[in-house]
């Protein structure tokens, strides 16, 4: 069926609060993927435990592609890694959101002139919607790019987007 | 009023209805876009290799069978217990009838050596002055 897959032409009451219920149960519960690559993935663990404790915001975890919402990219991906990125991307049903996080999946970090084995950016792979910079970034900014995302759903509309 | 079992219905009914209730809302609303590579397997993002029907060892099913017979035992002995007292020396008789019959039922399975796993036979090397490092296997 696929209801949310349409677009309404015009937005009135009844499809704005729609999409305020939407977008609220979407942001309030972005399950993470639960896989890490580099460095990232220790500043990544350190802001999912108490002290940052990412779960405030309803990041949680998971050990399947099927129940995530969120893929965060912490760290360098490999070319090796990249296929099994991908992969992993496209197991991920809809609405499935990318943070790359950290300079390495931002742009390819500091093995960006010479690093054979690296792929420049993870978003010549898959749709990123939110970077986080850093080498690697604190959990502070990895929980600012969480809020970031946040407020990009919270836009999110059935409305089809005026030009 | 409602009875016991009223309640228990009324549980079921509830029950039924909100996880159809979510299953249906879901069906009619979620995003469906689904494509060959989304709906592969889940490999922890590794190609699926192999099919995923695995035979397993036929012993698995006999065991599977005496649990679910003495499973059920325990299921008859339960409301037994609880209603021991009411029905005094008949239930007491019957229910040794019962356990007697089963028990039969796991000779008869022990006897016939169902119940024997397969040991692992290791062939365990020695060492013999003048001769060197042997195996158990080739001195017999």
């Amino acid at each position: 069926m696929g209801l949310l897959d349409k677009q309404f032409e015009n937005g009135n009451i009844v499809i704005t609060n729609v999409d305020n219920l939407l977008n609220w149960a979407r942001l309030s519960s972005l399950w993470q993927m639960q896989f890490g690559l580099a460095c990232c993935a220790i500043e990544m663990m350190a802001a999912s435990a108490s002290h940052y404790d990412m779960m405030r915001f309803g990041v949680i975890p998971r050990a399947t592609p099927r129940q995530c919402d969120l893929m965060i990219v912490s760290g360098t991906v490999t070319l090796k890694m990249a296929s099994r990125i991908k992969r992993l991307f496209d197991q991920m049903p809809e609405p499935r959101y990318v943070i790359s996080m950290g300079s390495c999946s931002n742009c390819g970090g500091p093995y960006w002139e010479h690093g054979y084995h690296v792929l420049k950016g993870v978003d010549r792979i898959i749709p990123v919607d939110v970077y986080v910079p850093g080498c690697p970034p604190r959990p502070e900014a990895l929980i600012e790019g969480v809020i970031k995302l946040q407020e990009k759903i919270r836009a999110h509309s059935l409305a089809k987007v005026k030009a | 009023m409602i009875t016991d079992f009223g309640r228990i219905l009324l549980f079921f009914i509830i029950g039924v209805i909100f996880t159809a209730g979510g299953l249906i809302a879901a069906f009619f609303l979620r995003p469906d876009k689904p494509y060959a590579d989304k709906i592969s397997t889940y490999e922890c993002g590794e190609e699926p290799i192999g099919a995923p029907w695995v035979k397993f060892n036929i012993r698995f099913y006999v065991v599977a069978l005496i649990f679910i017979v003495f499973e059920v035992e325990t299921l008859f002995l339960f409301p037994w217990a609880v209603e021991f007292k009411n029905f005094g020396m008949f239930a007491f008789i019957e229910m040794l009838i019962f356990l007697g019959i089963l028990i039969v039922g796991y000779a008869y399975v022990w006897v016939k050596g169902d119940l024997d796993w397969d040991k692992p036979t290791p062939i365990i090397p020695s060492y013999q002055k003048g001769v060197g490092v042997i195996s158990n296997s080739s001195q017999e």
